[in-house]
């Protein structure tokens, strides 16, 4: 069973194999087109029309099936792997040990936003930006210069207790947890963080920057102890919304994948924070 | 025929006066004042160096005029130096556009200057086609 950390956690070991494992699906092409998905549901998912991976009720189940099929091809490259997760309350500032050299490097230079060091800087070779919203081809970021705060403890804290998972419209003008949490309502959590990294993260094609995965392992983990703090909560809508994904609709691109079939995170991973399940304790 | 040169005349006069780092209100108040030929909510503007044209999207006819494939119609075609941005409308009536989709902005316009300083002299790439297969 994976176990999804804190990155802030990682062995240099892990921290190499995960960076080494993220450079080979670059090197594949297997990259890339992940890349090339979210861009595409993030261009046609709209507030009055279909609306699948982002702007909807199916925002955090499309996220976590997304984040599995990157973490199997992660795993297929080195089966020791697993996505960390980025808790962005605890590690709020450039000077983290997620931004050093050996690991996913460092804000970008002043003149261009062009990322420096680390195993994805351009001169490397390895990590080119080839799905791509305008002509540069490196990776950029401009850590806190879009927003100079990312969330707090006590923000996310006040956006779990909220009971409800999601209302009509059922767009980026609901009201609820699910619209708190990607935040076009309210305190404005996972939108504020992509904004807080700058670079691509601030695009459609944000998976370009390897802390996409970590920032959404966490928004991923959030999901989860809100459902452990809101046990009588369920997903919503249940049925019959139109443009909208219900409980046991189909996902898009997937089309084999329901909201339902994603509540339970415990059947692919759990997180270090969590117990062991009795399952595979016992076989070990 | 008349319409473009005029647009380029305006555009002109903006870049202009973006030398005098007034292009902004000054390329707004221009578009106000034309003529009929220019409908409400267009601009032609030259912001640091790079024009904006932004046109109101088309009304009561249908969108087989469209400028792009897919569903978007009832937006405005954004352009920066003749590549178009990809933008979209939030049901509260603010903007995002793929350049900066997670923040949102009061109008047309300051998404587009948003995207100026975000492109730090960056070409705009083509639409990327709908469709992953990751």
């Amino acid at each position: 069973m994976t176990v999804r950390k804190n990155q802030a956690a990682l062995t240099p070991e892990e921290k190499r194999a995960f960076t080494n494992a993220l450079l080979e699906l670059k090197r594949t092409g297997a990259y890339d087109r992940f890349v090339t998905t979210h861009n595409g549901f993030i261009m046609s998912d709209t507030d009055s029309g279909d609306r699948v991976g982002h702007r909807s009720p199916s925002f955090l189940p499309w996220h976590r099936r997304f984040l599995l099929e990157f973490e199997a091809a992660l795993q297929k490259v080195d089966p020791t792997v697993s996505l960390p997760y980025w808790d962005w309350t605890a590690d709020r500032t450039s000077r983290s040990s997620l931004w050093a050299a050996d690991f996913l490097g460092g804000t970008g230079r002043a003149r261009d936003g062009q990322v420096m060091d680390g195993p994805f800087a351009y001169a490397t070779g390895k990590f080119n930006v080839n799905v791509r919203v305008d002509g540069r081809a490196y990776l950029r970021r401009a850590l806190g210069e879009g927003v100079a705060e990312l969330p707090t403890k006590a923000e996310v804290e006040a956006v779990l207790a909220m009971p409800v998972y999601d209302m009509a419209p059922w767009n980026s003008s609901s009201n609820g947890f699910r619209n708190n949490l990607e935040g076009w309502r309210g305190a404005n959590l996972h939108n504020r963080v992509h904004v807080w990294v700058g670079g691509q993260m601030g695009t459609g094609v944000s998976p370009n920057d390897p802390v996409f995965w970590m920032h959404h392992a966490y928004v991923d983990k959030l999901w989860a102890e809100w459902q452990a703090r809101n046990p009588k909560s369920a997903y919503l809508p249940a049925a019959g919304t139109v443009n909208v994904v219900d409980l046991h609709d189909t996902m898009r691109p997937w089309n084999d994948v329901t909201p339902a079939d994603m509540l339970d995170h415990r059947k692919f991973y759990t997180f270090d924070t969590e117990p062991v399940p009795a399952a595979s304790a016992s076989q070990r | 025929m008349n319409k473009i040169t005029r647009r380029q005349a305006l555009g002109t006069t903006a870049g202009a006066l973006s030398a005098l780092g007034i292009a902004g209100a000054t390329a707004h108040a221009a578009a106000a004042d034309s003529r009929a030929s220019i409908p409400t909510g267009t601009v032609d503007e030259v912001y640091q160096g790079r024009r904006i044209q932004i046109t109101p999207a088309t009304t009561g006819g249908g969108h087989h005029g469209g400028h792009h494939g897919g569903g978007h119609d009832g937006l405005p075609t954004v352009r920066i130096d003749g590549r178009e941005l990809h933008v979209m409308r939030n049901a509260d009536g603010t903007w995002i556009s793929v350049v900066n989709h997670y923040e949102t902005f009061a109008d047309p316009t300051s998404l587009a200057r948003a995207a100026v300083r975000e492109l730090q002299g960056a070409v705009l790439a083509p639409f990327a086609p709908m469709g992953g297969t990751a």
